[in-house]
């Protein structure tokens, strides 16, 4: 296999509240020999919220960003599934309405840019499964996952809709997801089968309307807990911050204690790949997770 | 099947024509949702095998369980073209519209055994058939038709140029069918919420040049609880609508109508759609802390506390001029670049 190298965006959450992220998805990275060239000129993609006030100007910063990628001529991965749909929004945009592009490209050219779109754009987590391969991941495998039962959250981003995203995430089925489940196998883990492992976490209502989100979360914890999950992974940070950091207002709105630790879908690798406590960041979780490091098998 | 020397000699059948000719069926099982509101006090599941051949509908399916297993069976139809918006269920959890999703393409997807279920377990009337009464007085809400003086005795008709048709003409082909209402999972929290069918509603009258209660629907639907402001963004929608839709997509343009006709108001949710920009304009990235605060308020910080206790405990957040909450966040290369952009770009205010 030919050296896999890939246009890192961050996007926010990585560089803020949650540094685990981006320290385990370097040290997965480094460990499997993939190279990681970080788009320190990229934007906050807007997270679907500056597109519902102005979507336009949501376009042109999405495109800024693609642009760089392009000039280093490399697929653009991310880590984030906001920041995936978002940069796929626009990407499908300029790609199909040539008047958007033209419009947009009239912008960029004022700060010397032009979209091309010749980059694509894929999640971390696809660019693991499709294009390393995970027969590779497991040859890789240091500290095989058995001892856990891990409920796979795939958060909507990822998942729909399965049009955009058909290409970059190998056709996965949105009502039948099955990538983090083939991940967990191949790290030696047990995936859990549960109900709401494609379903929404509230997230993007957390600030006005507080209950839908708490709800929307805890019944998807609670039903990964009822099957007997350990911990829950997803490849997506804001998931996690929903599902970590808010997990006790989530248990008090749905009256039961939740007590699941949440990884980042690269520090689930990481664990097995054998990384350092100090890359894996456990420590940065706010529901207790540092027990789930160990050293052996 | 031919021998080698005859398909070689007669070339004109294609392979894809010499399987549609074939005779071959699969055996599928129908885990079937059964329920009478008048009589049973809980649901129960009923299996119906059958072969299933390559050009069945899942309707032709349902007819099969009523014709050749239980004359009781109950599910809505009319058409039988995709049009009347009667025959919507679930399939494995995926809203179908059984006269128009082909069911060997669902077993591709799913396997031998299909889950079949009404849209929504919890308003069950019998078998496939629900209430749909939250649907309908929902979409009625937003005043889903056009509003306008019309002169009795006009002269000439209405004309509207194909640019302004278009902006509405994927809208205008909703056929209540109910698919992404039932499929949204803030339906099913918020008893409030209109949904992503009354949405698409409230876009389609209002951008039509010949209406004139746009601002009023863009009133309706700005309503915290009700509006589009409570969406979670799941897509769920997007995935279910069996005529392409893409309701959020619609939610997303309201969204930008608001803004646009200065009918936003200054709120939680408008602060924190508009806020993004603070943080792109000072650091292009988020300020994840700032926006909290900006959106909140001060008095409205209160209740981040405890999180924002927790998350400093972590080292998630920092202490900061005497504020928690407040991080320091990186700043991009090329900022002035962004900076430039925004101030180009931007289209809307609050
Ligand atoms: S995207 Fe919004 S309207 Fe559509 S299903 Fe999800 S919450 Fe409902
Ligand atoms: S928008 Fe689509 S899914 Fe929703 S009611 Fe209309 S046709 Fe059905
Ligand atoms: S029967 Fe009318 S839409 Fe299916």
């Amino acid at each position: 296999m030919s050296k896999l190298h890939y246009a890192l965006f961050t996007g926010c959450t990585a560089r803020q509240s949650t540094p685990e992220l981006l320290s385990s998805t370097l040290a997965v990275a480094k460990k499997l020999g993939i190279e990681i060239t970080i788009l320190e000129e990229a934007s906050c993609c807007g997270a679907s919220h500056l597109q519902d006030f102005d979507e336009f100007l949501a376009h042109v910063i999405n495109a800024r960003n693609i642009c760089y990628a392009e000039k280093h001529g490399l697929t653009m991965i991310t880590i984030c599934n906001t920041c995936q749909l978002n940069s796929a929004m626009t990407k499908h945009a300029l790609d199909t309405d040539p008047d958007l592009r033209a419009r947009v490209n009239e912008k960029l050219a004022e700060v010397g840019l032009e979209y091309k779109g010749t980059s694509e754009i894929k999640h971390f987590l696809y660019a693991l499964i499709d294009d390393y391969g995970l027969e590779n991941i497991k040859d890789k495998v240091q500290i095989p996952l058995s001892r856990f039962n891990i409920a796979p959250f795939y958060g909507c981003h990822n998942i729909r809709p399965s049009e955009l995203h058909h290409d970059a995430n190998g056709g996965e089925n949105p009502y039948a997801p099955n990538s983090l489940d083939r991940l967990i196998e191949a790290l030696e883990g047990h995936p859990v089968d549960y109900d709401h492992k494609n379903k929404c976490c509230g997230f993007h209502v957390e600030l006005q309307a507080n209950h839908t989100s708490e709800v929307l979360a805890g019944n998807a914890m609670i039903d990964a807990v009822d099957n007997n999950a350990d911990l829950m992974v997803t490849p997506c940070p804001l998931c996690h911050l929903k599902m970590d950091t808010y997990q006790d207002d989530i248990g008090k709105v749905i009256g039961r204690d939740v007590e699941l630790p949440v990884l980042h879908m690269p520090q689930m690798v990481a664990l097995a790949l054998g990384c350092t406590p100090e890359e894996i960041g456990l420590k940065y979780h706010v529901q207790k997770a540092t027990h789930l490091y160990s050293e052996t098998a | 099947m031919s021998t080698q020397e005859v398909t070689t000699e007669y070339e004109p059948f294609d392979t894809d024509e010499m399987e549609s000719l074939s005779p071959d069926t699969v055996t599928v099982t129908l885990k079937t949702f059964r329920f009478n509101a008048e009589t049973d006090y809980l649901p129960y599941y009923k299996n119906y095998t059958m072969e299933v051949g390559k050009d069945e509908l899942i309707l032709d399916l349902l007819n099969r369980i009523k014709w050749e297993h239980d004359g009781s069976f109950s599910y809505r139809r009319s058409c039988r073209h995709g049009i009347c918006g009667a025959c919507g269920i679930k399939v494995n959890g995926k809203a179908t519209l059984a006269c128009k999703q082909n069911a060997l393409e669902l077993v591709k997807l799913f396997g031998n055994e299909l889950l079949i279920e009404p849209q929504s377990k919890k308003r069950a009337v019998k078998d496939m058939i629900i209430d749909k009464k939250d649907f309908w007085d929902k979409h009625a809400a937003v005043k889903p038709y056009v509003v306008a003086e019309i002169d009795p005795h006009p002269e000439h008709e209405t004309k509207q140029s194909i640019e302004e048709f278009n902006r509405f003409l994927d809208a205008d082909l909703c056929i209540q069918c109910g698919s992404c209402h039932y499929a949204c999972p803030v339906v099913e929290v918020n008893e409030d919420y209109l949904g992503p069918a009354a949405f698409n509603a409230a876009y389609r009258f209002t951008v039509d040049t010949r209406d004139e209660a746009g601002k009023e629907r863009l009133e309706i639907t700005a309503q915290p609880g009700a509006g589009v402001w409570d969406c979670v963004k799941c897509y769920e929608c997007a995935e279910a609508c069996p005529k392409e839709i893409n309701p959020i997509e619609k939610i997303t343009k309201l969204h930008n109508l608001q803004f646009e006709e200065g009918v936003a108001r200054s709120n939680v949710a408008t602060r924190h759609a508009e806020g993004f920009l603070r943080g792109m304009k000072k650091h292009g990235y988020l300020d994840e802390a700032d926006i909290v605060l900006y959106s909140e308020g001060f008095l409205g910080m209160y209740k981040h506390l405890k999180t924002a206790i927790k998350m400093l405990k972590a080292g998630k957040i920092h202490w900061h001029s005497g504020v928690p909450f407040i991080q320091s966040v990186p700043k991009i290369k090329n900022h002035d670049e962004l900076k430039k952009l925004i101030e180009i770009s931007q289209t809307h205010t609050l």
